[in-house]
């Protein structure tokens, strides 16, 4: 619609939320945004009636809200996001006539009306309160008018400037006028008018009661006298020695900011700030403009000399610099890089990420990666890198720092880019990122690993690989056993011979296990070796236990213990009995004596105690519960330990005549 | 709740607080009624840092464990999963999102909270499953170092040791150097850094690369702790090989303390009421947490098992006389105060006749013959006797078939205390080891091999002695009831981390030179800068 109607007229304005504009259009509608970078256009309604451009208009801000004044004739209306209303401002003079120019003051809060009877309406811009009025000798539509006000002050006036003509007017009758030599333009501010024309820049503002205090003829306030004094004595800060416990805070501050503001002010800088704008816009503002302005070393000055935190102040300021340096297209990348990195160094809160994507964004990749190898944060060179195509160096980075999945990240971006072979061939040289693909690998792509393995001639891992995979993916005997002998294979390869020797000792054991399977109809698949011979024995088919524990030679001592443990647990113990004949036991004979009472048979179990070698006999009478026996033993050994767990063992009730025995054998011995 | 933190020398209730508040916040920007889906894994070191009551203020009205499939149906706006950076839980998630009935349930905003760290390589993952867009908030909740106690700190990553040495797997270091800087963020720098082992080079490495990162942040806090010392745990195998004999590590060699919680047989804790009879015995078992927290814990869990005893009698004797105290109390002034101090009362009594059923239910296992000849033998290994040959008991063990990491615990504790086994006897173990328990232990092995907790002798030299010596790791004279020295622990071995910790502190390790270069991996030193303000303040404050 904007397009449509072509813009007769566009106001732009400053508000909290931002810089807006509103827009008249030929069809004299309004449209408005109230933020120019966030461009949502609102498009007011239509006004009815308006067929011809309205006298003025002005953008006002009512409780947030933004409505715009307009005036046709002596009609003032208010049009906002939904209604259309006629307003007439408060105590209006009759007489007034139609309106000719308006304008709002810098802060929203004042709005003056300009009729053509040289009428001056000043009020709140709420149209709510009237402020005072005033009549002027001019009738002549004014080319621009203007609050001039400063914060917090009561004084209000508004400037109108017509072609050579300038008027403040006030509360008082009379305004002031001066004469302009040159066509100007009038730029309401915080705290004042500025006044541009071709040759010069005033600034028009209300002069504060202190400066008048100072400089009034013949002024007999302090700071005159002071100001005074200070010529007499040229001492700069005369009047502070007069002041006891003034906190010398402000004093510093102040004398800072003039400074600052005298620096700025220089004619070879041009910002003309007064001290409630300087105040207003914050130091920050006012060193991003110097920036902009590239005014670098002035905003170095200003930071280091206002003592600024480093990241606020020097470090932001470089990298600007910076930014502005990589796109310097005379100066080779050397230079540049070197440039940069002299001047910026080590300083805290530099990002040479940003300044190297900037200088990738003008095409000097070169320079980009020059410039990364000076961050110091592999987070922010990673990505840059991969971007820029630089997958290795991103790789050797990414390990650098120690984070995994940084290093993750560059691994599997390589394995997109790279063909298989250069793939492999970049992670050998970085064992760190190797494992790394391992670890992945194994829980992802477990043929991959297979493959990394394989390249690297690790025989080892490769028989791990073939034997896990033997007892958690395959079910097939067949495929099984294939798998195992895969891993011997692999094995011998690695002249690993003990695990070679084992992984074919489990085939034998597995194929023998089917055999018993089939012969016993019995489940003995995946028992251990000694759990198979077990169960045998358990079951009673001794005979093949013994070919097992001769085919894969069981050590006499661990089958004599499973042989007796299984032979308890079936009870059996004619067996047992025959079996401790059968040779002279490698285990000797307690642990006999210890299965059969662990099985409750302690009848069983005395028969062996007699056959138990003499230093634990004792012990084996005790678990048997002969104590008379066990003391009798333990007073042939004279050993006074052995007396005494006996006699701890007795119960006074039932085994006095035993406990009597020992202790006269103690007396005894005590007596020799 | 959290007392016990900030009874310490470092207040560490400060650091907890912090973790709270990053979930408070976290919590807030997913706004609305919340479910949590849990990776089940992280429940424990969770409830560390946060009840479930803070949750709830924070409008989380169901919990869920993390499985695939559809999630169970509940009225809230937000669904958020509380996970580690795991590719396969990725995948569950993926799942989870993608089988949500949008036709018929309402609208669910999802949400991811990557612990401890976000991963590029998880989020590329759930891209790949098309989902990533579905998910709104992705953040990182840094649980780093846990506040446990109020001079313990963990990470809870109970894998770490198998990630560095088996796999390569570095992970947990970059996290652990990035839970210290958190820690010193807190606490201040910490001026001097000491360090042996090869991970622990690593993580001082990350640490210095870190703080260059970040040179800005300069920390302005006066430093709290005075020195760091990083330890590979592959510089001291032996320690966690050993049976522990205090009263905390028998419990948790027999019932295992999982997040400062353990789950006890709960016969011994039936509510003793007459009447009932014991009829119903209690199923469940018995989950009570051990921290500083409770009082008579506090007093007893460093103390030699063996002292125990003597301390809870005492302590009976104490409590009832002071629940005597009421047949003295006359005047209602009186029958006030100790109505006042029954609470308190009641929560000793209660807390004395937990730890009595739990020092009984010790008791019956470390009286027990098979316990002795357990300890006897690993006690010879530590004292260096018999270390080169086969044992015995070992063999003995082995033939009855006990549970397979008691022996692999000794015949690793053999390894450690010999440098390594002779290559006739390690393979002599492993072949019975495989007949044993099955031939699939190869891999096992294996694995022990490549981690060092099991190797043959290399070139013949036992360095063992020299550094038990040189480290009076083995004390014949020890005092279990008024330990003067750390050997109290194992009732004679000396943990070799906590004698590096002694000879750092007096006088500095200079004097060890020779034994550190017999350990594994570099040891080294590292200060750092502090500010100059800080400097000078921390000298002053040391005098």
């Amino acid at each position: 619609e904007v397009l449509q109607n072509h813009v007769l007229e566009a106001k732009v304005f400053h508000t909290e939320y931002g810089t807006g504009v509103a827009i008249l259009t030929g069809a004299h509608r309004f449209t408005l945004t109230t933020n120019i970078d966030d461009l949502k256009l609102r498009r007011l309604p239509e006004v009815p009636g308006l067929q011809k451009r309205p006298s003025c208009w002005a953008v006002l801000c009512q409780d947030r809200v933004l409505v715009i004044l307009l005036a046709v004739g002596q009609e003032l209306y208010l049009l906002d996001n939904t209604s259309f209303t006629l307003v007439t401002p408060p105590e209006l003079s009759p007489h007034a006539g139609a309106y000719l120019q308006m304008a709002v003051s810098f802060n929203y809060r004042y709005l003056a009306l300009f009729t053509d009877t040289g009428y001056i309406w000043m009020g709140m811009s709420s149209l709510k309160e009237k402020l005072c009025e005033f009549n002027c000798d001019f009738r002549a539509p004014p080319k621009q008018m203007a609050w001039c006000k400063r914060p917090r002050s009561k004084q209000r006036a508004v400037v109108v400037a017509w072609d050579r003509r300038l008027l403040v007017a006030g509360d008082a009758k009379e305004g002031i006028q001066f004469v302009l030599d040159e066509d100007s333009c009038l730029v309401p501010e915080l705290d004042g008018v500025r006044i541009l024309s071709r040759s010069t820049h005033e600034f028009l503002h209300e002069i504060p009661e202190a400066s008048k205090e100072i400089f009034r003829i013949a002024s007999m306030a302090p700071g005159a006298l002071l100001l005074e004094a200070q010529k007499e004595y040229e001492a700069a800060s005369f009047g502070k020695c007069f002041i006891d416990k003034f906190p010398p805070e402000s004093f510093v501050r102040t004398c800072r900011d003039l400074r600052v503001l005298n620096a700025i002010r220089d004619y070879q800088i041009g910002v003309p700030l007064t001290f409630s704008q300087y105040k207003q816009l914050t130091i920050e503002v006012l060193l991003d403009r110097l920036v902009l302005r590239r005014l670098y070393p002035l905003a170095i000055k200003i930071c280091e000399y206002l003592r600024l935190s480093e990241i606020q102040g020097v470090s932001r300021i470089l990298a600007h610099w910076a930014c502005y340096k990589v796109q310097q297209k005379d100066k080779s990348d050397e230079e540049v890089a070197h440039a940069i990195n002299q001047k910026l160094g080590d300083t805290p809160g530099i990002s040479y990420s940003e300044i190297a994507a900037r200088a990738y964004d003008c095409g000097r990749t070169e320079l980009a990666i020059k410039l990364l190898e000076y961050e110091p944060r592999s987070g922010e060179q990673v990505p840059l890198l991969l971007k820029m195509k630089r997958s290795k160096l991103a790789l050797s980075k990414a390990i650098e720092s120690g984070d995994t999945d940084l290093v993750y990240t560059v691994v599997l971006h390589l394995k997109n880019e790279l063909n298989r072979s250069t793939f492999f061939m970049t992670l050998q040289n970085q064992p760190v990122a190797l494992s790394l693909y391992r670890q992945f690998c194994k829980h992802q792509e477990p043929e991959t690993l297979k493959d990394l393995y394989n390249q690297d001639d690790n025989h080892q891992e490769l028989g791990n690989l073939h034997v896990r995979s033997s007892y958690t993916s395959e079910k097939s005997m067949e495929g099984r056993v294939a798998e195992l002998q895969d891993g011997v294979d692999e094995y011998y390869k690695a002249k690993n011979e003990f695990a070679a020797k084992a992984t074919d000792d489990q085939i034998k054991l597995l194929r023998m296990q089917r055999r018993l399977q089939d012969d016993f109809d019995k489940p003995y698949l995946d028992y251990s070796l000694h759990d198979t011979v077990y169960n045998l024995i358990l079951d009673g088919n001794h005979k093949r236990a013994e070919q097992l524990y001769r085919d894969f030679k069981i050590p006499d001592k661990r089958f004599w213990w499973l042989k007796i443990s299984a032979l308890a647990e079936r009870e059996d113990w004619e067996e047992m009995e025959k079996f401790s004949k059968s040779k002279k036991s490698p285990i000797g004979y307690l642990p006999f004596v210890e299965i059969c009472v662990k099985h409750h048979n302690r009848y069983e179990a005395k028969k062996f105690a007699p056959r138990v070698a003499p230093e634990q006999r004792v012990k084996a009478y005790i678990l048997v519960g002969e104590l008379d026996q066990a003391a009798d033993t333990a007073i042939e050994h004279k050993s006074e330990s052995e007396l005494n767990l006996v006699l701890a063992k007795c119960t006074s009730s039932t085994d006095a005549a035993v406990a009597e025995k020992i202790n006269r054998a103690k007396t005894q011995s005590l007596k020799k | 709740m959290a007392a016990h933190l900030s009874s310490g020398r470092v207040n560490l209730t400060a650091l907890r607080e912090a973790g709270r508040r990053e979930l408070r916040e976290f919590l807030d920007k997913c706004a609305g009624s919340k479910a949590i889906v849990w990776d089940e894994y992280l429940t424990g070191p969770f409830g560390l840092i946060a009840q479930y009551s803070l949750l709830k203020e924070h409008e989380v009205e169901k919990m869920f464990t993390l499985k695939a499939g559809r999630l169970p149906p509940a009225d809230v706006k937000n669904i958020i999963f509380f996970v580690r950076p795991r590719l396969e839980l990725m995948d569950i998630i993926a799942e989870n999102v993608l089988s949500e009935d949008r036709v018929r349930s309402p609208v669910r905003d999802f949400h991811i909270l990557f612990v401890p760290r976000r991963s590029l390589l998880c989020e590329q993952r759930l891209k790949d499953q098309g989902v990533l867009g579905s998910i709104i908030h992705r953040e990182e909740y840094s649980l780093d170092l846990i506040p446990f106690d109020g001079d313990l700190l963990s990470m809870e990553s109970e894998s770490a040791f198998k990630e560095c040495y088996l796999e390569n797997d570095q992970t947990s270091l970059y996290h652990a150097a990035k839970g210290l800087m958190t820690l010193q963020a807190l606490y201040g720098t910490i001026p001097q850094i000491f360090g042996k082992g090869e991970c622990a080079r690593h993580v001082a490495n990350m640490m210095i690369r870190m703080k260059r990162e970040f040179p800005g942040s300069q920390n302005s806090i006066f430093p709290v702790f005075d020195t760091l010392l990083l330890l590979d745990r592959n510089v001291d195998l032996l320690t966690p090989l050993a049976t522990q004999l205090t009263y905390e590590g028998l419990i948790d060699e027999i019932y295992g303390i999982q997040n400062t919680y353990v789950k006890l047989p709960p016969e011994k804790f039936a509510p003793k009421k007459q009447g009932e009879g014991g009829k119903e015995l209690p199923t469940e078992p018995k989950k009570l947490q051990l921290n500083s927290a409770e009082e008579l814990y506090a007093e007893i869990r460093d103390k030699n098992f063996n002292a125990v005893g003597s301390v809870l009698s005492k302590k009976a004797k104490i409590i009832s006389a002071a629940f005597e105290e009421r047949h003295h109390a006359k005047t209602v002034g009186e029958i006030k105060q100790f109505v006042l101090q029954l609470p308190h009362m009641q929560a000793a009594r209660t807390s004395l006749a937990n730890h009595t059923s739990i020092a009984e239910l010790i008791k019956d296992i470390t009286t027990s013959e098979d316990f002795f000849d357990n300890l006897t033998v690993e006690q010879e290994f530590m004292s260096g006797i018999d270390t080169d040959k086969t044992n015995n008991y070992i063999e003995d063990c082995i033939a009855q078939k006990h549970p397979l990491i008691k022996i692999l615990r000794m015949v690793c504790l053999q390894s450690v205390c010999n440098s390594g086994l002779k290559q006739k006897v390690l393979d002599y173990y492993k072949r019975e080891i495989l007949q044993t328990y099955g031939y699939e232990h190869i891999l096992t092995l294996n694995n022990l091999e490549k981690a060092g907790l099991l190797k043959p002798q290399a070139s013949g030299r036992n360095n063992y002695p020299t550094i038990r010596k040189t480290m009076r790791l083995w004390m014949d004279d020890i005092n279990e009831q008024n330990p003067n020295d750390i050997s109290y622990v194992y009732s004679g071995y000396a943990p070799l981390s906590v004698r590096l910790a002694q000879l750092l502190a007096r006088p500095g390790w200079r004097s060890i030179e020779e034994v550190l270069k017999m350990l594994p991996g570099p040891h080294f030193e590292e200060r750092q800068q502090l500010p100059t303000g800080l400097q000078k303040k921390h000298q002053a404050t040391l005098q």
